[in-house]
């Protein structure tokens, strides 16, 4: 390469590399800010030193039980809560742009393959059976899998599937799976039971415990790892199906490894947490305005920008009232809005373009 | 090299074509004829492996820098973004693109003339520009194998000219296999060697564009009549070119 062109090519991606540098800064101290607030607010405000102080001491000694208050309340209560947040947002946030990005589609999410649904069911089933703990997590987990793998058996026809008719599957999947829930809440015991599908149904991080995080966080951080890793493949695979073959990509194949790593997030997430909507759907489409369609960038971005809003809606779910208002209420109603807002912006843009 | 051996598709009943065979080897530049419907697409696809034969079989390499007539994405990379996914092959599943794959697409969108849309949006160029990216993309592959997909059918006559002058100097280089489909014969005698017509009754012809590309083969082909007709071209050597006896007006 001669020395003008490459002063030419060094020049333009120098400012790129700036300016989506302070964008991941910005998006990492948004982080870090929601983790500080989340920790510290609450009926039992504890000053921002002191659960530092508790978190350093807890990580250098984990074995030792918190005697104090404040210690067993940011230790045990707080803490692994905020992590749940922090890998939930993440998940969701970065399976709906990988999915997006697959369907080539912007208004697709985890709920669009059925998966949430399947995994709801896998839930009220637990609850009205009187299963509680780790086998309503693991019901919960395989009834998700089990909707992704119906979707897949209907969706392929004469060995190859094509992404209309696994939307189309995914519809019927999640449909059938919300009638299911619907009876056994139908059924379910209405002093007992059904208010305990409902309030889990609606989502919530007020259960949770070290043994949860222990439980939800692998399967989550796997697929986090896994997705992260295929950021380029995904630009590939956004191509059209003969375009992404062309170029090296086995499209079939390569999507179902995404929709599988979308289960494991997802069905981890509802088994520790209860549904959580709108959070794939918003998050990767403010992502797009900041950063741009490149799932390289994209991904990232959504990921940290998914935890910070996840943890932001807990502290507000569990400091606006004096009852805990259920997450997924929060996620929908902040994000019905935002997401019109975002719409418009997006299509006053494309207009312009 | 590309091609297809013995190579019979049908959908349905209907027979697209059978017994098809020809291959074009590196330094040749093959134009493939014929009316819609003919199967000019399908023995594209049948190439690049997009489409399953019936019978026979295709010889190509793993990766063939493809170049489809739109790109069909909604997805708006920047243009050095698209250009770099042809590296993809090369990068594996989980790879990523590094400096150097930035290198050969940035040293793709020089050799077709687009360095300066590097850093624009794909979906706010114009037509042209959009085929002059997917065939740096296609370059940048590094497959000595180049399909092109009905080149310049959607594009102005400026824009035509651009593009068949980029193609001729691909193919002067001799060092790679060009096929393309297209609707005009003068495109074939433009920049071809060698040409594919797709004649009726599943049949095809294949031979050196000057033999193929007569007004008698052209005539069997679309239906229609056609004629020679001789012009000086820009730079005043004689040339001559082909056109439905139903061009131009009437003269008085």
């Amino acid at each position: 390469m001669s020395a003008a062109s490459e002063g030419q090519a060094a020049g333009q991606p120098t400012w790129r590399w700036t300016r989506s540098t302070l964008t991941f800064v910005i998006l990492v101290a948004l982080l870090l800010v929601s983790l500080a607030v989340s920790v510290c607010v609450g009926r039992y405000a504890v000053p921002v030193d002191r659960a530092i102080a508790i978190i350093w001491q807890s990580l250098h000694d984990p074995t030792a039980m918190p005697e104090a208050i404040d210690e067993r309340i940011v230790w045990l209560v707080r803490v692994p809560r905020v992590i749940l947040a922090v890998v939930c947002g993440a998940g969701l946030a970065i399976s709906g742009a990988a999915l997006q990005g697959v369907f080539r589609n912007p208004l697709v999410s985890p709920q669009v393959l059925g998966i949430s649904q399947g995994a709801a069911f896998g839930g009220a089933l637990a609850i009205s059976a009187g299963i509680w703990g780790f086998p309503l997590l693991a019901l919960v987990f395989v009834f998700g899998l089990s909707a992704l793998a119906l979707v897949g058996a209907i969706a392929r026809i004469d060995g190859r599937t094509q992404i209309v008719t696994v939307i189309l599957s995914g519809m019927v999947v999640g449909a059938l799976f919300s009638a299911f829930v619907s009876l056994l809440q139908y059924f379910a015991d209405p002093n007992s039971s059904l208010p305990a599908i409902v309030y889990w149904l609606l989502g919530s991080f007020a259960t949770a415990t070290w043994e949860r995080v222990l439980i939800a966080t692998p399967g989550i951080v796997v697929g986090l790892i896994v997705l992260w890793s295929l950021r380029f493949r995904l630009n590939v695979l956004s191509l059209d199906e003969a375009e992404a073959k062309s170029l090296g990509a086995r499209p079939d194949l390569e999507r179902w490894l995404i929709f599988a790593m979308v289960a494991l997030v997802v069905g981890a997430q509802v088994a520790v947490s209860g549904i959580v909507g709108w959070i794939g759907l918003v998050i990767p489409h403010a992502c797009r305005l900041i950063v741009g369609h490149d799932h390289r960038k994209l991904l990232p971005a959504s990921a940290l920008l998914g935890a910070a809003y996840l943890v932001t809606i807990d502290t507000l779910a569990r400091t606006l009232t004096a009852a805990e208002i259920p997450l997924g209420v929060l996620t929908a109603i902040v994000g019905a809005p935002v997401f019109a807002l975002l719409i418009r912006q997006h299509y006053r843009e494309k207009g312009a373009g | 090299m590309i091609g297809l051996n013995q190579a019979r598709v049908r959908f349905g009943t209907r027979t697209i074509f059978e017994n098809l065979s020809f291959s074009v080897p590196r330094g040749e530049c093959m134009a493939i004829l014929g009316p819609n419907g003919r199967g000019k697409t399908t023995a594209l696809r049948s190439m690049l492996g997009f489409q399953r034969l019936d019978g026979g079989e295709r010889q190509a390499p793993a990766i063939v820098g493809y170049v489809p007539q739109t790109a069909s994405s909604q997805a708006s990379y920047t243009v050095i973004d698209v250009v770099v996914m042809g590296r993809a092959a090369s990068l594996g599943l989980f790879g990523q693109p590094g400096p150097e794959d930035f290198g050969d697409a940035r040293a793709a969108l020089e050799r077709v003339g687009a360095s300066r849309f590097a850093a624009e949006r794909f979906d706010h160029l114009s037509g042209g520009e959009r085929q002059l990216v997917l065939l740096a993309r296609a370059l940048a592959t590094g497959s000595d194998v180049l399909v092109l997909d009905e080149p310049g059918a959607a594009l102005d006559l400026a824009n035509q000219q651009r593009l068949l002058g980029l193609l001729d100097g691909l193919r002067q280089a001799r060092d790679k296999a060009i096929v393309f489909t297209t609707h005009d014969p003068n495109h074939a005698l433009a920049i071809a060697d060698t040409a594919l017509l797709m004649l009726p009754d599943a049949h095809a012809l294949k031979g050196p564009v000057h033999e193929v590309v007569t007004p008698e083969h052209l005539e069997r082909l679309y239906g229609v009549p056609m004629r020679f007709v001789a012009l000086s071209g820009s730079d005043g050597v004689a040339q001559r070119a082909v056109l439905p006896a139903f061009a131009g007006a009437r003269a008085a």
